[in-house]
């Protein structure tokens, strides 16, 4: 829609400033507080400019490590977060990838049952089932290690209804030229269906990363092995300082690093992301 | 290239049957156009043979082996879609390749494929880009392409060239035709349009409702229609029905109460005689009757000049039905003037009005 009125311009943009400008802020008091020293974050009124000490702290953060003890690196809560990010989001996209091809395409006995089956997961998210979850995990072994961080946050009901619905546009035509063409099953996965789905797959992949790097009180629960800690959650901990005050020019540092591989995932992947929201062409 | 030979093939689907025994025989290299409207079974009948529906009894068989339940690959077709179904994320040459992939041709031999289908059908310089930078005339292309490489026995088609504009599907049929002159690849072909069918069928199939109404070359069906079915759906503008009532005699046929006309070969002869019909007869096949008194009585409603040809439309004493002739050259006839009609014994198509079969 184009708009000639220049009042509407001058409101449309004012609202859009506002916005930004709501969004912005806290991410600028963040760089902010990263910038100066222990004994200026303290003080009021906040520090609203930068100060120096940017790189002395990204080194405090990396090198010498945060924390009560100052044992914990920020580099391995990164690290454990990525892996815990990525577990998460590829094994989502695999699990139900390969459910809603079952779900689309195949006539199997209780099939309806599945489908019925799958959807009620929806209802019941880690959160609400988080004790016995986290009953099986633990007695499977699974606790302070990757799997018992990621597993029972795989399994996800709404990425199979996403693909199933990606692929009920699939046209019928195209399955049909495979089979003629010679492709069982697999083989139309694997070289149609999935290339198809591409873009929703990436769509997918980026919604699910932040889900994943952003995963809180899963993480608290099942990791009590500081080396296995991931950054969200180490925040928090930083937070809980016993004795002294909290060293906001660390935890402010650690917030911005912890806000940088989203970023790069969203804007490494937009062009995918955009047209997999939006393109309707198959 | 191979004989395709059908039996007693019906479809249900649950309760409902919408194929109701079809009995066909293709022979080797024959171009066969399977036509009717929209809905009366003929894709599911071309997808049965390609392997993409069940069959639900009769069979099927291809060069003398029984189909029936072979998969699609199996079976040595290749079938053109409506909306060509090409992969949308391959290139041209990986669409036409696709197939012999899978049948683990050898790199240098999809290539010499390839190549040489692009060339038969102009793709070459098209073979590195997607479907979607295509236009419709060659996306079509590509569908046939796709199906050449492969060599199969039969090409099956449902109507492949329905998404194009008027002029551009008249220059394809020709493609075709010209592409099967050369390759004498059995071919079965679906469409809803008659036209098409007339022009690329070495022989037509008219299914009308799950039946076979009439299997023969499209001249025969023009000319000698065996039901009101065909002669109504062959032929354009479409053939006139006048329904009337025999006399016991055999001599007059009654149009309406108060019409009579005479037949010219008494109908009696055949055994027609005190029988409810209906007459059937091509706009183009009336003339305009040199004597005054006989002949049907027209009424003119409207006339509209094609250049070559005049059509008049107007109406029989006592009907309502609206009557197309066709006369060549030019004629000025004012609305309201009763032109009287005659048409030859043997441009006179005759069918029982119970059954509507050719009498
Ligand atoms: N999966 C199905 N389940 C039930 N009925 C079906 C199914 N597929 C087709 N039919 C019915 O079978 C009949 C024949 O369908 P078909 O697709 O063969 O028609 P068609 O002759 O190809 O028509 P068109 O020219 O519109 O493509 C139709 O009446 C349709 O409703
Ligand atoms: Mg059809």
């Amino acid at each position: 829609m184009i708009e000639k009125r220049p009042l509407a311009t001058w409101f449309s943009h004012t609202v859009l400033i506002l916005g930004v400008a709501v969004v912005a802020f806290p991410i600028w008091i963040t760089f902010v507080g990263a910038s100066h020293d222990a004994i200026r974050m303290p003080q009021v009124p906040l520090p609203l400019l930068p100060g120096d000490q940017f790189f002395i702290n990204l080194k405090a953060a990396f090198v010498e490590g945060v924390g009560n003890a100052k044992e914990q690196s920020v580099g391995i809560m990164m690290f454990n977060s990525l892996i815990m990010a990525l577990m998460i989001a590829g094994g989502k996209i695999a699990i139900s990838l390969l459910s809603a091809f079952a779900i689309v395409y195949f006539r199997f006995p209780f099939r309806m049952i599945f489908f019925w089956m799958i959807f009620i997961t929806l209802m019941l998210p880690v959160e609400v089932r988080i004790l016995p979850t986290f009953e099986v995990v633990a007695n499977l072994g699974m606790l302070n290690n990757y799997w018992g961080l990621t597993v029972p946050l795989i399994a996800s009901a709404t990425a199979t209804f996403m693909f199933r619905q990606v692929f009920l546009t699939v046209p019928d035509e195209l399955l049909e030229a495979a089979r003629i063409d010679g492709a069982g099953p697999m083989r139309f996965f694997k070289d149609i269906l999935l290339p198809v789905s591409r873009t929703n797959i990436a769509a997918l992949f980026v919604i699910l990363f932040i889900y994943g790097w952003n995963q809180y009180l899963w993480p608290l629960l099942i990791t009590t092995d500081k080396s296995m800690y991931t950054i969200v959650m180490g925040i928090k901990q930083m937070l809980e300082a016993a004795e002294e005050a909290p060293e906001w020019h660390l935890i402010m540092m650690t917030t911005l690093l912890a806000m940088i591989p989203p970023v790069l995932v969203v804007i490494g992947m937009q062009k995918l992301f955009i047209k997999g929201l939006t393109e309707t062409e198959k | 290239m191979a004989r395709v030979l059908i039996e007693n093939i019906t479809k249900s689907y649950g309760e409902t049957e919408v194929l109701h025994g079809i009995n066909t025989d293709i022979s080797d290299g024959e171009f066969i156009v399977i036509v009717g409207p929209s809905g009366c079974g003929k894709s599911t009948l071309l997808r049965m043979i390609a392997g993409l529906e069940d069959i639900s009894s009769g069979t099927i068989s291809i060069d003398g082996r029984v189909v029936n339940t072979l998969e699609p690959k199996d079976r040595d077709i290749a079938m053109v879609f409506q909306n060509y179904a090409l992969y949308p994320h391959m290139t041209v040459f990986k669409n036409m390749a696709y197939g012999l992939k899978l049948r683990k041709f050898s790199k240098k031999n999809i290539k010499i494929r390839v190549h040489q289908a692009a060339k038969l059908l102009q793709l070459e310089e098209l073979l590195e880009r997607k479907p979607r930078q295509l236009s419709g005339g060659q996306r079509q292309r590509v569908a046939m392409g796709r199906c050449i490489v492969r060599e199969p026995k039969v090409f099956l088609f449902d109507e492949p060239l329905s998404n194009l504009d008027a002029k551009l599907r008249v220059q394809m049929r020709l493609e075709l035709r010209k592409l099967h002159k050369r390759l004498k690849v059995t071919s079965i072909y679906v469409t809803h349009d008659q036209v098409e069918a007339m022009t690329l069928g070495d022989r037509l199939v008219v299914i009308n409702d799950g039946y076979a109404e009439q299997i023969g070359p499209p001249l025969e069906l023009y000319e000698k229609p065996a039901s009101i079915f065909v002669a109504g759906f062959l032929g354009s503008p479409a053939m006139n029905f006048i329904s009337a009532q025999i006399s016991a005699d055999g001599k007059t046929a009654q149009l309406s109460e108060d019409v009579k006309v005479p037949v010219a070969n008494p109908l009696s002869k055949q055994g027609i005689t005190e029988k409810k019909v209906t007459f059937g007869i091509r706009p183009e096949h009336f003339s305009l009757s040199d004597k005054e008194k006989t002949g049907l009585p027209l009424r003119v409603d409207h006339a509209e000049f094609h250049g070559a040809s005049t059509m008049i439309y107007g109406r029989l004493p006592g009907n309502d039905e609206l009557i197309t002739v066709r006369l060549p050259h030019i004629h000025h006839i004012s609305p309201e003037t009763v032109l009287m009609l005659t048409a030859l014994p043997e441009h006179i198509h005759i069918f029982d009005q119970k059954t509507g079969k050719r009498i």
